[in-house]
C-alpha cells in the first residue's frame, strides 16, 4: 500500500491548553511511526486529529491522495471516509455484539456479500490468532483476546492506515510482549502505514520504523529509534528514552577537548568552544574497573541492584552521580571504591542554555 | 499524491472556508440535537416564564374596575404593589409565604431526620428485615403524596370546619385539638411522610458508597465511634442531603394536594393554595405575582444551598465502591428498635391505606360503626344526596374517562421525557466541555427550580392563542401532556447523561471509523446499549405522573380531568368517601405500574431518580 500522510501547520487548543502546536510532519508510506510521550504531550490528540474523531482549529492533513483536513479551506471529513482503523486502549469492543458482528459491522457498511464477509472474518481471525472466536462475547473473553479481535476488526475492513492509541498499555507486561512480536509482524505483512501511540519506550523502540518524541504538543525529535536512542535531540529526549535513565552531568569547556565536571574532567572528541554544557553518557557507555586505570576516576560503588542479565550499578563522588549498566552479575559490593572511564564516542554534549545537542 | 501549495487566501476563499466549517459545525448530531432541544425549551420553558412575568405587569380584564380609565394589555405596576405593599398584601402574600416556608422547612428537616436514620440503620446496622423496610421505604413515595393527608383527616379531623368526628374522636368521644387536626402540624407530618424516601434513598446510596478504608483510617488514628460518625462520615454525606434537600424543599413549596386537604379548611393558606384560589377565580396578575414569589424563594433556596456544598453534581457518589463497614451492633436496642421500625412503618404505609379503604365503605362520614357500612361509594346507582348524585366510582363514567387520561397521560409523558433523555444525554454528552453543551444543561435545568404548581400557573398564560404553527392549546389534554413533560426536563437530561456516560465515547468513536454514519451509531450501537436505562426512566415517569396533582390542578378542565384532580374535586365537593374511593384506584394503578418496574430487569426508584 501506498499511503503517506502529511501534517501541516496542525493545532489543537481545548481552551486555553494548547494540545497540539503547530505540528508538521510528514510520514512515509507503509511506516511505522510512533508518537512517544508523557502523558499530556499531546501524542493522543495528534491521533485522534488524524482519525477525525477530533476537529483541529488550525492546519491540514493529507492521507493518500486525499484531503482530509484544511483549515483554510473548510474540509474536515468524517472519520468514516479517511480510509484508516483505529485500535483503541480499551478495545472499544461492542459488548452487545458477538465477535463476528463486531467484526462484520464495518463491512455491513461497505455491503459486503455474505460469503465475503464470513471470508473477511476467518482471515482476519486467523491473522490474529483466534479462529473460532466467532460466536463469543466480549465479556467471555481475556483482555489480551479482546485486544486481538479489536485488531481484527480493523484488519478485517482493510483501511490504508492503521491508528492505534496505547493498545497494549491495559495489557499484563508478558501478554504486551507477545502483542509486540504480533503488531510488528502484521505491520511487516500489511505494510499499511501506521501511527502508533505509546508512552512505553520500549514498545517505540522495539516496533517503530519512526519515533516521534513529543513534549507539550510540539515534536522534539522524529527519527529512527537509533538514532533518537543514541543522538537524543534535546535534553528532554536524552532524559525520556532509556531506562535506566542517561546519565546528565553539568559542566564546563573552555576550547579544549574536555569538559571539566568540577571534580573531575571527562574526554571529549574535537570540541572547541566555551561555555557551560550538559554531558549525557548512556549506563552501558561507561566502563567500571576495579583496579586504578589510566584516565579512569575513582568512585565509590553506593548502590548495586543485579537484575540477572545486568547489573545495574550507582556510583557516588562528592555530589556527582552516575547510573552504570554492566552485562551480567556483577561482582562489585557496595561501598567499594571503583574506577570509571568514559566512551568518547558516545558522549553527548548539549548546550546549557538551549538545551540542544551540539553537534561538532 | 496532492502537494497543496501555501497560497494566500483571498477573501472569497476565507469566506467560503467559513461557510463550511460553519456548515460542518451545525450538521454534527450533537449540535443539530443540541439546537433542537434548546429550541424545544425555549418554547417549553423560557416563553411560557416570560408570558407569565409579562403578566404580571400588565391590566387583565378583572382590573378594569379597580383601575378606570386603563385598557387591558396597558403596562401596569397594580399587581405587583397590590399583592406586596398594599392592607391585602398580608393575607395575600405574606402570610402563605411564612406558611409555605414553615411547611417546606418543617417537613424538609423532619423527612431528613427519618429517611437519615433509616438509611443509616438499614446500611449501617445489623437491624433485622432489610428487604422489607427497603422495599416499605418507597412505597409512602409511589403513593400520591396527599394520600396521607386524606388518611390524617379520616383519623384526626374535629368538627372545626363544619365537619363530621374523625376516627379518633369517635373512639375517645373527646374532641380533636385544632393544631392535630388541620393546619401546619398535620401538614407537615404527611408531607415528611411522603417525601423521606428521597433522604432515605440519597442517603443509604452516599453510605453505601463511601470506603470503609476512610473510616478504619479514622479508627486507627484513635477516633471513637461517635467521632468518626461526625468527622468522617457524616461530612461524607452531607453532598447526598443536600440532593434530598433541594429536591424536598423545591417539591414541598409547590405541593398543592396537603395544604389543600389539611390548610385550607381552617383557611390556612400556602402559597400553592392562594395561587388555586387567585387563577380559579381568574385573577391571573395577582396569582402569578405569587407565582414568581414561589419560584424565587424556592430558587434562592436551591442556589443557597449550592453555594454551600458546592455543585449540584455533588450527589453523586463519593469516592470508590469501597467494601461494607463494620455493621454496627444494635445489641440490646435491637429488638426495640426493630419494632419501632416496624411500627413507623406500619403507621405511614399500611394505615393510612386501611383508613381511606375503611372510609369508603362509609355511608354517612364520622360514624365508623358497623351499621354504617356500604358499597354505595363503589358500585352504588346514582342518588341524588350522596356524592351529588355520582354513582359509585366503578360505574361512574367520569372515573372510567379521568382513569383513561390518567393513564393516556402518564403513557405520553413518559414517552416524551424519554425520548427527550436520549436526546439530552446525547447532545450534553458529546458535547461537554463546549458551550452549547453546557447552555442546553443549564435551561434543562430551569425546571427543576420551579415549584410544581407554579410550573401549572406558568403555563395558563401560554397558549390561549394559537401562535404560528402551534395551535391554542388553554383547555385541551395536549397541554397537560406539554406541561408535564416540560416539568421532567430535569430528570430527562440527568437520567440521559448518566445513561449515555455508562456507554463509553470509544465505542461511538470505533463505530465512527469504521464509517457508521450518526444514526447507524444510534441505532446499533448508542440505543441497544442505553435502552435498559431509558426503560427504567420511563416506567418512572409514568408512575410519577399517574400520582401528580400540583403540576396540573390549575390547567385540567371536566373533559380533560385525571384521577389525581378528580379526587381533589370530590374532596372540594365535600364527598370523602368517594374522593377517597378514587384515592384508592389511582393508587391500585401506581402499585401496578411500580409492580412493572421491579419485573423490569433493572429496572428501580432509585435509577429512575438519577441514582
Amino acid at each position: 500500500m501506498d499511503t503517506p500522510i502529511i501534517i501541516k501547520n496542525l493545532t489543537k487548543k481545548f481552551g486555553d491548553v494548547v494540545a497540539v502546536n503547530n505540528v508538521s510532519v510528514i510520514i512515509e508510506p507503509g511506516s511505522f511511526l510512533t508518537l512517544l510521550g508523557p502523558s499530556g504531550c499531546g501524542k493522543t490528540t495528534l491521533l485522534r486529529c488524524i482519525s477525525g474523531l477530533e476537529d483541529p482549529d488550525d492546519g491540514e492533513i493529507i492521507i493518500g491522495d486525499k484531503l482530509v483536513y484544511s483549515h483554510s479551506k473548510g474540509i474536515s471529513l468524517p472519520s468514516g471516509q479517511r480510509d484508516l482503523g483505529l485500535v483503541f486502549q480499551n478495545y472499544a469492543l461492542w459488548p452487545h455484539m458477538t465477535v463476528y458482528k463486531n467484526i462484520t459491522f464495518a463491512l455491513e457498511i461497505q455491503k459486503l456479500s455474505k460469503q465475503d464477509m464470513d471470508l473477511r472474518v476467518k482471515e482476519s481471525l486467523k491473522e490474529v490468532q483466534m479462529s473460532g472466536y466467532e460466536d463469543r462475547y466480549p465479556r467471555e473473553m481475556s483482555g489480551g483476546q479482546q485486544q486481538r479481535i479489536a485488531l481484527a476488526r480493523m484488519l478485517a475492513y482493510r483501511p490504508k492506515v492503521f491508528l492505534m492509541d496505547e493498545p497494549l498499555s491495559n495489557l499484563d507486561a508478558r501478554l504486551r510482549m507477545d502483542m509486540r512480536t504480533e503488531l510488528k509482524r502484521l505491520h511487516h505483512i500489511s505494510g499499511a502505514t501506521t501511527v502508533y501511540v505509546t508512552h512505553d519506550q520500549i514498545e517505540a523502540m522495539t516496533m517503530s520504523s519512526k519515533i516521534a518524541v513529543m513534549k507539550l504538543g510540539v515534536i522534539q525529535q522524529m527519527d529512527t529509534p537509533d538514532t533518537v536512542y543514541h543522538y537524543p535531540a534535546n535534553l528532554f529526549v536524552a532524559d525520556f528514552i532509556g531506562n535506566p535513565k542517561i546519565n546528565l552531568m553539568p559542566g564546563w569547556v573552555s576550547g579544549q577537548n574536555v569538559v571539566d565536571i568540577g571534580k573531575f574532567n571527562i574526554p571529549v572528541k574535537t570540541f572547541n568552544k566555551t561555555g557551560d554544557v550538559v554531558v549525557g553518557l548512556r549506563p552501558e557507555d561507561i566502563i567500571i574497573h576495579k583496579e586504578p586505570t589510566d584516565g579512569a576516576v575513582e568512585f565509590a560503588a553506593y548502590s548495586v541492584l543485579p537484575s540477572g542479565a545486568d547489573t545495574t550499578i550507582i556510583a557516588r563522588k562528592g555530589d556527582t552521580e552516575l547510573t552504570i549498566k554492566e552485562i551480567g552479575v556483577s561482582k562489585i559490593q557496595m561501598d567499594q571504591p571503583i574506577w570509571l572511564s568514559f566512551k568518547e564516542d558516545a558522549i553527548n554534549l548539549y548546550d546549557k542554555d538551549t538545551e540542544s545537542l551540539i553537534t561538532a | 499524491m496532492a502537494v497543496v501549495t501555501k497560497q494566500a487566501p483571498s477573501s472569497h476563499q476565507d469566506w467560503n472556508a467559513r461557510l463550511r466549517r460553519f456548515f460542518q459545525w451545525l450538521s454534527s448530531p450533537h449540535v443539530v440535537l443540541s439546537l433542537i432541544m434548546l429550541a424545544v425549551m425555549v418554547y417549553m420553558v423560557i416563553v411560557p416564564l416570560y408570558r407569565m412575568f409579562l403578566t404580571t405587569f400588565s391590566v387583565q380584564e378583572m382590573d378594569l374596575r379597580a383601575l378606570p380609565g386603563a385598557e387591558v394589555g396597558d403596562l401596569t405596576l397594580y399587581h405587583w404593589v397590590r399583592m406586596l405593599n398594599s392592607k391585602i398584601s398580608t393575607i395575600m402574600t405574606y402570610e402563605p409565604l411564612m406558611h409555605s416556608l414553615t411547611i417546606s422547612l418543617g417537613a424538609t428537616f423532619l423527612a431528613l431526620i427519618i429517611g437519615g436514620l433509616m438509611a443509616w440503620l438499614v446500611v449501617r446496622t445489623d437491624v433485622p428485615g432489610k428487604g422489607i423496610i427497603n422495599a416499605l421505604a418507597t412505597i409512602p413515595y409511589i403513593m400520591p403524596s396527599w394520600t396521607i393527608a386524606q388518611a390524617w383527616i379520616v383519623m384526626f379531623k374535629n368538627q372545626t370546619s363544619g365537619g363530621t368526628p374523625g376516627l379518633l374522636e369517635f373512639l375517645t368521644h373527646s374532641p380533636t385539638p385544632d393544631w392535630l387536626a388541620y393546619g401546619p402540624v398535620p401538614i407537615i407530618v404527611s408531607s415528611a411522610l411522603h417525601y423521606y424516601t428521597f433522604f432515605f434513598l440519597f442517603v443509604s446510596a452516599a453510605l453505601l458508597s463511601i470506603d470503609s478504608s476512610l473510616e478504619e483510617a479514622g479508627e486507627l488514628a484513635g477516633a471513637g465511634r461517635w467521632r468518626i460518625m461526625r468527622k468522617i462520615t457524616f461530612p461524607l454525606v452531607i453532598p447526598a442531603i443536600a440532593s434530598g434537600f433541594i429536591m424536598t424543599f423545591s417539591k414541598t413549596m409547590g405541593t398543592f394536594g396537603g395544604p389543600n386537604v389539611l390548610g385550607v379548611p381552617v383557611r390556612y393558606y400556602t402559597l400553592s393554595t392562594m395561587l388555586r384560589s387567585n387563577t380559579g377565580i381568574g385573577n391571573y396578575g395577582d396569582g402569578f405575582v405569587l407565582a414568581i414569589v414561589l419560584i424565587l424563594f424556592a430558587m434562592t433556596t436551591i442556589m443557597i444551598n449550592q453555594k454551600l456544598v458546592g455543585t449540584r453534581k455533588s450527589y453523586e457518589t463519593i469516592g470508590g465502591r469501597g467494601f461494607m463497614a463494620q455493621k454496627q451492633k444494635l445489641r440490646n436496642f435491637k429488638g426495640i428498635i426493630t419494632a419501632l421500625v416496624v411500627v413507623f412503618q406500619f403507621f405511614i404505609a399500611v394505615l393510612p391505606l386501611s383508613l381511606l379503604i375503611y372510609s369508603t365503605f362509609m355511608l354517612r362520614t364520622g360514624d365508623y360503626s358497623l351499621s354504617n357500612f356500604t358499597l354505595q361509594h363503589w358500585i352504588g346507582k346514582g342518588v341524588s344526596n350522596i356524592n351529588s348524585g355520582e354513582p359509585g366510582v366503578l360505574l361512574n363514567k367520569k372515573i372510567y374517562l379521568a382513569a383513561w387520561n390518567s393513564i393516556r397521560l402518564s403513557f405520553l409523558t413518559a414517552f416524551f421525557t424519554a425520548l427527550f433523555g436520549v436526546i439530552l444525554g446525547y447532545a450534553i454528552v458529546k458535547g461537554r466541555g463546549t458551550r452549547l453543551s453546557k447552555l442546553v444543561e443549564q435551561i434543562a435545568f430551569i425546571p427543576y427550580v420551579i415549584p410544581g404548581i407554579a410550573f401549572g400557573a406558568v403555563y395558563i398564560s401560554m397558549f390561549t392563542r394559537s401562535v404560528g404553527p402551534i395551535p391554542a392549546l388553554y383547555g385541551t389534554f395536549a397541554l397537560l401532556v406539554v406541561v408535564s413533560v416540560a416539568k421532567h426536563i430535569p430528570y430527562s437530561a440527568r437520567s440521559g447523561v448518566s445513561a449515555m456516560l455508562q456507554v463509553g465515547k470509544e465505542l461511538e468513536e470505533a463505530a465512527a471509523i469504521a464509517g457508521a454514519g450518526p444514526w447507524r451509531r444510534f441505532k446499533r450501537i448508542i440505543f441497544p446499549l442505553t435502552s435498559t436505562g431509558f426503560v427504567s426512566g420511563f416506567l418512572m415517569t409514568f408512575i410519577t405522573t399517574m400520582r401528580e396533582l400540583s403540576l396540573i390542578i390549575l390547567l385540567v378542565t371536566p373533559t380533560t380531568a385525571v384521577l389525581a384532580s378528580q379526587t381533589m374535586r370530590y374532596i372540594e365537593n365535600g364527598n370523602e368517601q368517594q374522593a377517597n374511593a378514587v384515592i384508592i384506584i389511582l393508587i391500585v394503578l401506581v402499585l401496578l405500574g411500580n409492580f412493572l418496574i421491579s419485573r423490569f430487569r433493572g429496572g428501580s426508584l432509585k435509577k429512575g431518580l438519577g441514582l
